[in-house]
């Protein structure tokens, strides 16, 4: 029964998986998808305890149990943590394909066929590179690390060397799996290189950073399915290893950047090249502001990682309600690196009680920016920087970017006048259109609100 | 080549491309809860791990293969949890009507 029932659990728990992706591409079955993968997940893993192979049981309910413990709160971690999270989950996720492979290369290493070691080399080298890489990518997220790279000269040459080192050991295990003593320094020289490669990649480029390590993850999970000849795990690693990709890939044309240049370039290395000129820039208070916002018909908000940073989304949400209210049709305009991984910036939105209908993103609002009266930018830079447009000599060159200078007129909510990630600075705030609001993002808004509430009540049309 | 191996490469590709097609339809709005659910599903590598932290074959066996059940049980159960979290916060403006128009939400 055994030999019948599993691998059709297995299967089941497969078919789950692929669905749960599935209704993933809407909202609204979305968390029927949630329920259908661990549907899968629960078959998946009561069938295998029930394998004749497992012959003790305590060791597997403690770590079970702790598992469960550590995973609970950090499945409640608030929403400007989740980017840490998913950095830390990568790092266990890696970690555990890490000691698989190291236990199964001591258990069968005299007889380990070529392919088989093929694949437990890549999962062991895969796996302990991602887990240290994850590691420092969730230390910079979260703070611990120092966010700017950490850059040296020749340091590309001495990477490459240690990875081709590393590989190179994998080759001579392929040919005699008993030249044992090379598999300790394969994980110590993989551990090394997941440090050193995240170690000089800087904040702007973790959105990359994530999904890449979100797709090794993945493939040395499937690798591990090669070395225990597991489908199920293969397909589950596959999944996960084209989902990091495809994300990587969508960040990375978000940012005009290639693999290589955000693995090897070291973007936002150097401090700002020398002070920022003082230029004049015209100011805006929060009552004259609350004034313009309710004049005009329509209002696009376009908010960065410096709104969740100041944690003013729920005062924007309260300007959002107030602006609709009085009859303002407003939208948000979400560009995809807005944030600190991909999609944060909707989950930070969405967490303050924003509708998912009015998030737009950039392919489906630039068009409309044009005809927009009034563009709110809060805590955004570079992805509102006409230079990613026009000029061929910024870091940011080609670019997409949101067209906010396309509209009638631009609030720029800031704390000061310091760059972004990229260092360059924004020639959006030196147009006649364009108003900075300096202040705190939570606090004026806050007062952009309360101004608001002061102005008289207004005929909306329709109500 | 093996025929296991060959079955097992097959099955590989063939996932990729299926993910690949799966996941560039999952909207950007969704890509956190993408990543966030995708980790939990992979964690099944949890099935490999009980075989090593229960199949009592060395203590290497045992304490590596009970590393691994903890780390990626970490998964499921913070993967799982967070999804359903960040995906029940998702509301749209108006109370679903008789016919729920398609939000605008782009590849």
């Amino acid at each position: 029964m055994n030999d019948t029932v599993i691998p059709l659990a297995y299967l089941f728990a497969a078919a789950c998986f692929i669905l749960a992706l599935k209704w993933l591409s809407h909202p609204t079955t979305a968390r029927r998808g949630v329920r259908v993968g661990e549907i899968g997940m629960a078959v998946a893993i009561l069938s295998t305890l029930f394998k004749f192979e497992i012959v003790e049981y305590q060791w597997i309910a403690v770590a079970l149990v702790l598992g469960a413990i550590l995973g609970i709160p950090l499945g409640l971690v608030p929403m400007t943590a989740v980017p840490q999270r998913t950095a830390l989950s990568h790092a266990f996720g890696a970690l555990a394909a890490g000691v698989v492979g190291t236990a199964e290369y001591y258990l069968r290493k005299p007889d380990l066929d070529a392919t088989t070691m093929i694949a437990l080399g890549l999962e062991v080298v895969l796996g302990f590179l991602t887990f240290t890489g994850s590691l420092i990518a969730a230390g910079k997220l979260q703070g611990i690390v120092r966010d700017r790279p950490w850059i040296y000269r020749g340091q590309n040459i001495v990477n490459l060397a240690v990875f081709a080192s590393a590989l190179t050991m994998v080759g001579l295990l392929v040919a005699d799996p008993g030249r044992a003593v090379l598999f300790p320094i394969i994980i110590a020289v993989s551990l090394v290189f997941g440090f050193m490669l995240v170690i000089r990649i800087g904040g702007a480029d973790m959105p990359t950073v994530i999904s890449l390590l979100n797709s090794y993850a993945g493939l040395s999970a499937s690798m591990m399915g090669f070395v225990l000849d597991n489908r199920l795990l293969i397909i589950a690693g596959a999944l996960d290893g084209s989902s990091g990709f495809v994300l990587s890939i969508i960040m990375c044309r978000a940012m005009n950047r290639s693999f290589t240049n955000v693995l090897f370039g070291g973007f936002g290395a150097e401090e700002t090249v020398g002070a920022i000129e003082q230029r004049p820039v015209r100011t805006v208070d929060p009552e004259e502001t609350a004034f313009l916002l309710d004049m005009a018909r329509t209002v696009v908000i376009i908010p960065g990682y410096g709104m969740a940073a100041a944690q003013a989304q729920h005062k924007v949400r309260e300007l959002t309600d107030a602006l609709l209210r009085r009859g303002v049709d407003v939208k948000f305009a979400i560009h995809p690196v807005a944030g600190r991984m991909p999609g944060h910036m909707n989950v930070l939105l969405a967490e303050a009680n924003v509708p998912y209908d009015l998030l737009y993103d950039l392919e489906s609002i630039n068009p409309e920016l044009p005809q927009t009266d009034v563009v709110l930018v809060v805590g955004a830079n570079d992805v509102v920087n006409p230079a990613a447009r026009t000029d061929q000599h910024s870091p940011i060159y080609g670019m997409p970017i949101l067209d906010a200078d396309q509209a009638a007129s631009v609030i720029v909510v800031k704390r000061s006048m310091r760059s972004g990630f990229a260092g360059v600075d924004n020639e959006l705030f030196y147009l006649d259109k364009t108003q900075m609001l300096f202040g705190d993002a939570k606090a004026v808004i806050g007062q952009v609100v309360d101004e608001l509430s002061k102005l008289p009540a207004k005929e909306v049309a329709g109500r | 080549m093996t025929k296991t191996l060959e079955i097992s490469l097959f099955i590989f590709v063939l996932a990729s491309f299926l993910g690949y097609t799966v996941i560039t339809r999952v909207p950007g709005l969704l890509h956190t809860p993408l990543m966030s659910l995708t980790n939990a599903l992979s964690a099944i590598s949890i099935v490999g791990s009980l075989l090593l932290a229960g199949g009592g074959e060395s203590t290497m066996a045992t304490v590596l293969g009970s590393i691994a059940v903890f780390a990626s049980f970490t998964n499921i159960v913070s993967g799982f949890l967070l999804t359903d979290r960040m995906l029940g916060m998702f509301k749209r403006r108006e109370a679903p009507s008789r016919k729920a128009p398609t939000p605008e939400v782009g590849p």
